[in-house]
């Protein structure tokens, strides 16, 4: 039976409180224009995670994690078609490179790394395949889905209060006028920096993103952090709606009639007749 | 004569209205219009804007109606309207569409407010071949395991009839758990 939608509609926090809920087993697939990513789950839990444009085999793995070197890497990508990633663990294991909970520990974080990543695509079509399980050589773990949850239940709640905040990524920025501050003493990291480079009224946060290579929410996480400490203020371009509470609707007090119980045997005898 | 109705309710373009034409006794009286929304025109061209209406009738002393709710949010004020004094109720859900799944959630929260009737979920179009298992809907709707959700086919009689009698037992099981 399909299991199929788009993450725009359904999305993957709901996914996932499904597997979990159903203890399914199978492959989640979801695409986008962009990208693709296979999550494997088995009996509820996460088994294997990986995304089409990351090398997501255990040399890929281990080299982004600064485990082996590049050179390292090429070696064993160039004999990568002979030796599958339980061959490759096993060769590393036995050699004493890694112990077996190193290259377990590597792959759980690189898995909810996946995830994570998954968690900030708002659009992508998906379907969940039944059939399909962790791919044939791949390492496959065992992860709780509950943690995995509970995280993007905090990205949703973080999500939601950043687009209050900054409701448009068609608004721009303006250094705040505070006479006298300097902001060669304020301490930002590379990305902030980046993004101060860019702030002028005439720039604004979608042009600053795609400039970047950012995100929403990265662009949205850095400037809601420069507001918060009065480097920037917004500017809010005309036509932007001012978000408006709505008042909770009140219910009213039940109404509930009582039916006799042989007044609903007729009804079911007649139900029956049709 | 005595009159006793029940309410068909659901999303915008679940099935409520076919299911009711499938087993009621009159045609349907049907308040649709045209649809303007350029969205909602895409799904289908008319729809449901006060209530449908049907009839089975059941003797010579009682009818039992079936009152089909719009689907679109803003008639939502007929809802009220129309669950007053209803013996139960049975949400209608597209099992094609998992984007309205949390609407039909929502619906049938409004609507145990209303009255706290046996009401069951009908996981309409499982004839489709993108339909969504009902077990599988079940733990999206986060339905307890006492609520009772069938798969349906809003145009086949069988189908339609074996909702209505699933929700008749649930109500004669309240009834029973009221007495003791």
């Amino acid at each position: 039976m399909a299991l199929k939608g788009n993450l725009r509609d359904f999305t993957l926090l709901q996914l996932f409180n499904l597997v979990n809920l159903a203890v399914k087993t199978g492959s989640l697939i979801v695409e986008t224009a962009d990208d693709k990513a296979q999550l494997a789950f088995r009996v509820g839990k996460l088994a294997y995670a990986s995304l089409e444009k990351d090398d997501s085999s255990l040399a890929g793995i281990l080299m982004r994690g600064n485990k082996i070197n590049a050179s390292q890497y090429r070696i064993i990508r160039e004999r990568g078609t002979q030796i599958a990633d339980q061959e490759l663990g096993l060769l590393m294991i036995n050699a004493g490179y890694f112990s077996q909970d190193d290259i377990l520990s590597m792959l759980h974080d690189y898995y909810i790394g996946v995830v994570h990543k998954l968690f900030a695509w708002m659009e992508g079509s998906f379907y969940f395949d039944e059939n399909q399980t962790t791919p044939e050589g791949r390492i496959p773990v065992r992860i709780d889905l509950e943690n995995l949850i509970i995280d993007a239940t905090r990205m949703t709640y973080e999500r939601e209060m950043l687009e209050d905040e900054i409701p448009s990524l068609d608004m721009a920025v303006k250094f705040s006028d505070r006479p006298g501050a300097n902001l060669e003493k304020i301490r930002l990291n590379p990305e902030e920096w980046k993004v101060v480079n860019y702030v002028n009224p005439k720039n604004t946060l979608r042009q600053i993103s795609r400039t970047l290579h950012l995100s929403e929410m990265e662009i949205r996480r850095i400037i809601y952090a420069l507001l918060q400490a009065g480097i920037v203020e917004l500017i809010r371009p005309a036509g932007i709606p001012i978000a408006v509470s709505v008042g909770s609707q009140t219910t009213p007090a039940p109404v509930v009639l009582k039916p006799q119980l042989s007044l609903v045997n007729r009804i079911i005898n007649r139900i029956r007749s049709l | 004569m005595q009159n006793v109705k029940m309410v068909v309710t659901g999303p915008f373009n679940s099935g409520k209205t076919e299911f009711i034409h499938t087993v009621s006794e009159i045609d349907v009286v049907s308040t649709e219009k045209k649809i303007s929304g350029a969205d909602e025109k895409s799904v289908k061209d008319t729809t449901t804007v006060a209530m449908d209406f049907g009839r089975i009738t059941v003797d010579e002393n009682l009818v039992l109606y079936l009152f089909g709710t719009p689907g679109q949010k803003r008639f939502d004020f007929m809802w009220e309207i129309l669950s007053e004094g209803m013996l139960g109720f049975i949400v209608m859900i597209d099992s094609t569409r998992p984007e309205t799944f949390r609407e039909a959630r929502g619906i049938l929260e409004t609507f145990r407010a209303y009255a706290p009737t046996p009401y069951i979920v009908a996981a309409n179009k499982q004839d489709c071949p993108d339909a969504w298992d009902p077990s599988d809907m079940r733990h999206v709707l986060r339905l307890d395991t006492g609520v009772k959700i069938l798969p349906c086919v809003a145009t086949d009689r069988a189908r339609v009839k074996n909702v209505l009698l699933e929700l008749l037992y649930s109500i004669l099981e309240e009834m029973g758990s009221s007495k003791q």
